[in-house]
């Protein structure tokens, strides 16, 4: 569960990024995030993984008071999250496999535990033929894909997904996001940061609308309203 | 899944990575390797000129002139009491006639001497000391002692070796812990730029949930062995650059004046000095580069 309370931040520059942010996400939701550029998206997805600290406002991530959360409890934050980038940031000198055991490994998983999860995560994004690969072989669907797989390797209970179709074609995207569905339907809770409209409507889940720092709009089953935003 | 200290992993992400970024590895062992061998040049210089110094100093040796009215029986009863001074390590007593000999032999051929009496001289103990900085003290203490006359010793020589050997070893020291800061500064930028081109890795670890000591150990691990690595290669390499400057020293040395300690006699030492710097320049610059990216 995400839930911000009143919150505000400003950098060191002096840019107000979020003004009075009141939003709560439950678990088990599908939540699109849309907003021009320079709204406060990237902010808010950064408040979220812990990257930056709230100047004023409390925010909550599963569990965890990230406005004094203290180094050590970050990492733990952390592995109740999966993040998605737009570019994918996938280790270009890893196979596909590698990439995975990677993550896994970056939270102190046993070759066992690899051996079983990998394998199963590789047939949910269906990528099973594919872990012997390397990036620089697979097509910007099929990366996005494993960027996913990375994400839910280790059983997250949120995916963060910063625009995840944002490098790709509407083929592409929409194939992403019926995965991205599923795996929504399976428990996990999805939050998608995206700029596409037609993907959005697509959808009719839930659409928070930010736009200069605050929370314009919140409708579940709506849909990204061009011309309120 | 539990958090565990997988030494395994962290062995062989650290093995992995200096091959992966192997042109990275190599500049680094190369730094590490120029730096040993320069502090190591100039330490090595200045034990030398340590114990060249020391051999000097064994020489400049104390003069106790005992009393005129003392007999040579006399004379050898007070050996013990003048060992018992402070400082004083060698002992060696010599006799007026012994003396008068010793006078006559660096005076050949010069009639005047011929018919001199061997009791012109006094009979007298060569001294030797263990510390020539406290040189003054120990003629003072040796003169006295009852029976002693006079006591010779070149003070001002004593102390312009003390000055020299200070001078030495303080420039020495110096210069080696410039050199080390230098090098460190080296390693870590080397390092750095090493860890810039995985800064990507790191934000992935990071970002999946990685402590900042599972980040850091594989980096430990590979500055420790690239600085191992490095003090091996260069301490080999100080061995044929010492061969070949001692070779040139003792060639060029015609009075015999320089004495060079072999290489040999000090390697286990070098070794575990080289090793041991090695490691720290190794893991501490892993350790500063990595810094800045953990912050994520």
């Amino acid at each position: 569960m995400i839930r911000f309370i009143d919150v505000y931040k400003e950098y060191d520059n002096g840019t107000k990024a979020l003004k009075g942010v009141n939003v709560r996400i439950d678990d088990g939701e599908f939540v699109f995030l849309v907003g021009p550029s320079g709204s406060g998206k990237s902010t808010l997805i950064k408040l979220i993984t812990a990257e930056i600290a709230p100047s004023e406002g409390r925010v909550m991530v599963n569990g965890f008071n990230l406005t004094n959360i203290s180094p050590r409890q970050v990492p733990k934050m952390r592995r109740t999250l999966g993040v998605i980038f737009q570019d994918f940031r996938l280790i270009e000198k890893k196979t596909v496999y590698e990439n995975l055991s990677f993550a896994m490994r970056a939270i102190g998983a046993s070759n066992r535990e690899l051996r079983r999860r990998i394998p199963y995560v590789l047939q949910l994004v269906g990528l099973d033929q594919k872990g012997d690969r390397y990036p620089g072989q697979l097509s910007g669907g099929e990366q996005q894909r494993v960027a996913i797989a990375r994400a839910l390797v280790n059983n997250p209970s949120m995916i963060i997904a910063d625009e995840p179709t944002g490098n790709l074609d509407p083929q592409r995207s929409l194939e992403i996001m019926m995965l991205l569905e599923r795996i929504n339907e399976l428990g996990t809770t999805v939050l998608v940061v995206t700029h596409e409209k037609n993907l959005v409507n697509r959808f009719t889940k839930r659409v928070v609308a930010i736009e200069n720092g605050r929370i314009i709009s919140d409708e579940t089953g709506g849909y990204y309203n061009v011309e309120k935003i | 899944m539990s958090r565990r200290f997988d030494a395994g992993y962290y062995i062989s992400e650290g093995f992995r990575s200096i091959f992966t970024h192997g042109f990275m590895s190599f500049a680094a062992v190369c730094m590490i390797v120029a730096c040993l061998i320069i502090m190591g040049s100039f330490t090595l210089l200045a034990v030398n000129l340590d114990s060249m110094l020391g051999d000097l100093e064994n020489e400049n040796e104390m003069v106790v002139y005992i009393d005129d009215g003392l007999t040579e029986e006399q004379a050898r009863f007070l050996q013990p009491t003048l060992a018992q001074v402070p400082n004083v390590s060698q002992l060696t007593f010599v006799t007026a006639q012994r003396a008068m000999e010793e006078f006559k032999a660096k005076r050949e051929n010069n009639d005047l001497l011929a018919d001199l009496p061997d009791e012109t001289l006094r009979h007298r103990y060569r001294v030797h000391v263990v510390d020539i900085e406290q040189m003054a003290q120990t003629k003072a203490d040796l003169e006295s002692v009852e029976g002693v006359g006079d006591v010779r010793a070149a003070i001002d020589i004593a102390n312009g070796f003390v000055l020299v050997r200070n001078i030495a070893t303080g420039v020495a020291m110096i210069l080696v812990g410039i050199l080390l800061v230098i090098s460190l500064f080296i390693i870590a930028n080397t390092i750095k730029l090493a860890t810039f081109y995985r800064r990507e890795e790191i934000a992935i670890m990071k970002m999946c949930g990685a402590t900042d000591g599972f980040i850091e150990w594989p980096f430990v691990v590979e500055g420790l062995l690239l600085g191992l690595a490095g003090a091996l290669i260069a301490f080999f390499a100080q061995w044929g650059l010492y061969q070949a400057v001692a070779k040139f020293a003792i060639q060029g040395n015609g009075l015999s004046l320089v004495t060079i300690i072999s290489y040999q006699s000090m390697a286990p030492t070098i070794l575990a000095v080289f090793s041991g710097v090695g490691a720290f320049i190794g893991v501490g610059g892993s350790l500063f580069a990595i810094r800045k990216f953990l912050q994520v």
